[in-house]
């Protein structure tokens, strides 16, 4: 598995300089064959993000096709009178509160899963497989009702649990495929060398885990800012409700703002897309060290 | 919070056995968090719904909860179109979504897994989406389709279609413009995954298969396509059932409708019990959805034999 992956990144690396050319009909793709299909599919793409950007920064009544003159009414308007300050807040919360807790449990499970042979195992790996299918919004009511008995209704805490424990199953896979990846005669050499296990862990194991918990962890975080049921159903407080639901109310009002509602889009999508421009390298090489490999 | 972040502390094994083989409780140790959190908010409210499922269970008609025996199955198979409409809805919807995204997620992997120039924002720009949340989507899909000042405006201007047409309030448009909606941010999800795995194929391979005089067809159909198919078998069933399950987009976009047109089986689900607050009813359609899905799940795996040759 180890020697089947770990080059992979190298070959990822733009290979501009060929010799000799015996790899030429590899390489012998058409020019127009990537750029035609690509163009076209980046419209696709394109098109709506221009959409959403032209609508947030146009005076509302505008149908010009450039946001110009610019205008910042539709962000104030947002951020103060429809309290997208708070929901960001919120959201900043529940995102990174889901990161940690995922990643540090996950991590511990993980570990056992990828070093040790214990009686349980087969049967929690089945369990987190099954758990995959398990979906979290057809379990509204019965968490409802469990989170109204730890009276965590209207709390930020139980988005956080209820992201958390329907993340953990795929992170914990794929935290022991990156921690098997990682030799364990490194772990033992570093107990000859007087470290406990959890020491040899820390100093050995984790720094080499860095891309894969990068990628496991930014994955907690923007499932948790996106997501939208949990919150939805558990905090009706509006001091204590996230921006996806902010945005469904913006959506559901009678008659939209679409002004404000592009506004709010861009304010949802701002920080999910600062993290992804600055993990999307780490992103790739996670996945492919041990993802979908198994 | 606080009580789950106490419950990972026990992760940190017992010092006194330093580097000691196996202590035998340390890999308990380490999984009970997770196993607890999973027991705790995924296990037992699963139960919950299977006991529910036998019961008529109304918090605003409490006089008539009890015991249902089979009663809620019968009344979903025998007297509720509504159910069978949309289980059928459910179905064309995950099979057309997850069948062009796989389509499009692979042609557009190919594609940017070639060498040209621009190559790293191609891909930056082509995944974007991928992180775009469902509710996000919807905003975005509502401008762009909204009557009055939405895509049909301009096209209308072109020349292309009639001024205020809507979309989504049309029995007709609703489906493929839901349907182009959730595409949108669903493509770069099989893109990324299809492009990590092909770039562990070895190169080896394809020059053995030059040397060889095949062409690139047959590299693809004999070497890339083999070495996909795990990874695609994989990806495609998670997908599925995570296309079932997702209500986000079509939630916030059509609500349903128009018509109860676009509601999914976990959409009536959730208005069943939310708005109609059947309990019991409700549990009987999740119980039934994890059959459906579990079903599926196994034909699926055992039709596309997955993980045949790797042992």
């Amino acid at each position: 598995m180890i020697t089947e992956i770990a080059p992979a990144p190298e070959r990822v690396a733009d290979e501009p300089v060929r010799p000799g050319g015996r790899r030429r009909a590899w390489d012998e793709v058409p020019r127009w064959q990537i750029y035609v299909p690509l163009t076209g599919y980046l419209v696709f793409t394109l098109v709506p993000f221009y959409w959403i950007l032209l609508f947030a920064l146009r005076p509302a009544g505008s149908t010009s096709l450039v946001p110009w003159p610019m205008t910042s009414e539709h962000f104030e308007k947002v951020w103060t009178e429809r309290s997208f300050g708070t929901y960001f807040a919120n959201s900043v919360y529940v995102g990174l509160a889901t990161l940690v807790l995922t990643t540090v449990v996950a991590l511990a499970g993980g570990y056992a899963l990828a070093r040790f042979d214990f009686r349980l195992k087969r049967g929690f790996l089945l369990a987190l497989l099954c758990s995959q299918f398990v979906p979290g919004a057809l379990l509204l009511v019965p968490l409802f009702q469990i989170f109204a008995r730890l009276s965590m209704i209207n709390s930020l805490g139980s988005v956080v649990i209820a992201e958390t424990v329907f993340q953990l199953p795929l992170s914990m896979i794929l935290i022991s495929g990156f921690i098997r990846n990682v030799p364990y005669s490194l772990e033992e050499a570093a107990w000859v060398d007087g470290c406990n296990r959890f020491t040899a862990f820390r100093i050995v194991v984790l720094p080499l885990l860095r891309p894969g918990l990068i990628a496991v962890g930014s994955f907690a975080f923007v499932h948790a800012w996106n997501h939208f049921l949990f919150a939805l159903m558990f905090l009706s407080d509006p001091g204590k409700q996230t921006i996806p639901v902010g945005l469904n109310t913006l959506m559901s009002a009678d008659s939209v703002d679409l002004g404000a509602l592009a506004a709010g889009g861009i304010v949802a999508a701002v920080p999910v897309v600062i993290v992804f421009a600055f993990i999307q390298k780490w992103l790739i090489t996670g996945f492919s060290a041990g993802a979908v490999k198994g | 919070m606080a009580q789950a972040a106490a419950v990972a502390k026990p992760a940190a094994p017992p010092r006194r056995r330093r580097a000691s083989a196996t202590p035998r409780r340390l890999p308990y140790l380490l999984i009970a968090p997770a196993g607890l959190l999973m027991l705790g908010f995924i296990a037992y409210p699963v139960l919950s719904v299977f006991y529910y499922s036998l019961q008529d269970y109304n918090p605003t008609k409490p006089w008539r909860n009890g015991f249902a025996g089979l009663g809620n199955f019968t009344r979903a198979f025998a007297h509720d179109p509504q159910f069978r409409d949309t289980l059928t809805f459910s179905a064309q919807w995950v099979v057309v979504e997850v069948g062009l995204q796989l389509l499009f997620g692979l042609a557009l992997a190919l594609i940017v897994n070639q060498t040209f120039a621009g190559r790293a924002l191609g891909r930056a720009l082509v995944f974007s989406p991928w992180a775009v949340s469902g509710v996000l989507t919807s905003a975005i899909w509502v401008l762009l389709y909204n009557s009055q000042t939405g895509i049909t405006r301009y096209l209308a201007d072109a020349g292309l279609g009639s001024y205020g047409t809507s979309w989504l309030s049309d029995t007709s448009t609703v489906f493929p413009a839901a349907v182009v909606a959730d595409l949108w941010r669903g493509v770069p999800f099989f893109a990324i995954l299809i492009l990590a795995d092909l770039q562990s194929v070895s190169r080896d391979l394809y020059e053995a298969a030059e040397v060889d005089g095949a062409s690139r067809l047959k590299q693809f159909w004999h070497i890339t396509l083999p070495h996909l198919k795990d990874a695609v078998v994989l990806s495609t069933l998670l997908r599925a059932v995570w296309e079932f399950n997702n209500v986000d987009l079509l939630y916030t976009l059509t609500g349903g409708g128009p018509a109860g047109e676009t509601t999914t089986l976990p959409l009536y689900i959730a208005n069943t019990s939310v708005d109609a607050h059947d309990f019991g009813y409700a549990s009987a359609l999740t119980t039934v959805a994890f059959v459906i899905l579990l079903f599926c799940s196994i034909v699926y795996l055992r039709l596309s034999k997955f993980g045949g040759d790797s042992k």
